[in-house]
């Protein structure tokens, strides 16, 4: 699925807005979003789950291509970590896992 | 401050100029068709921001960090995120380590 094969899909949840609307409101999710992260804040979605910032320490590398030393700097990488429904629902064994602990406990 | 669906929904009433209700739908459904798509094992693309995609692992050893009992992870799809070049440009450029050279 595409940003627009999603735009068209929440058109259509909410034939009552304007076409423009859900394409803007769709940028506007992923702007806040991304402001969040650059604000070094966190996101957090209930039951989709949440993104933050991971900060890697700076190491010695090499140029694959010349065996050099390279530094490469410190930095940080956005992360996400799914929450336990995207979890369950894209996993259809933790449902079965689910039963078996249950009939176990 | 942590951003969650109540802050966009204020967003999107606030700027876009949706109801109270339509904007707190417009999250909801945002959220509910990415975990569906995801779901009927189709990947999700959002330009510049990251894509959503899904990953089968199978099943490798485990422990039970309490009893030390040892325990299979059983195989499982897990859902995994990757960042755009653009996001990631964006969040170097503001979290920068200038110390780091050499």
């Amino acid at each position: 699925m595409t940003k627009s094969e999603l735009i068209s899909q929440l058109a259509q949840r909410q034939p009552q807005l304007a076409a423009k609307d859900a394409e803007y409101a769709v940028k506007m999710i992923l702007d806040a979003m991304t402001q969040s992260l650059l604000e070094g804040n966190r996101i957090e979605i209930r039951g989709f789950g949440s993104f933050g910032l991971i900060y890697r320490p700076p190491r010695l590398g090499r140029n694959p291509k010349s065996g050099a030393k390279v530094q490469v700097p410190a930095k940080h990488v956005p992360h996400f970590k799914a929450g336990k429904d995207l979890r369950e629902r894209v996993d259809e064994t933790a449902a079965e896992r689910l039963a078996e602990t249950a009939a176990r406990g | 401050m942590t951003l969650t669906k109540a802050e966009l929904a204020d967003m999107l009433f606030e700027k876009v100029g949706l109801n109270k209700r339509e904007a707190k739908d417009m999250v909801e459904t945002f959220f509910e068709e990415i975990r569906h798509a995801l779901e009927a094992s189709d990947s999700v693309k959002l330009s510049g921001f990251g894509n959503f995609q899904l990953r089968d692992k199978p099943q490798r050893p485990g422990r039970n960090p309490k009893t030390g009992e040892e325990i299979p992870i059983t195989a499982r799809r897990v859902v995994t995120f990757h960042a755009s070049q653009k996001l990631k440009a964006l969040v170097e450029q503001a979290h920068g380590h200038q110390d780091s050279q050499g």
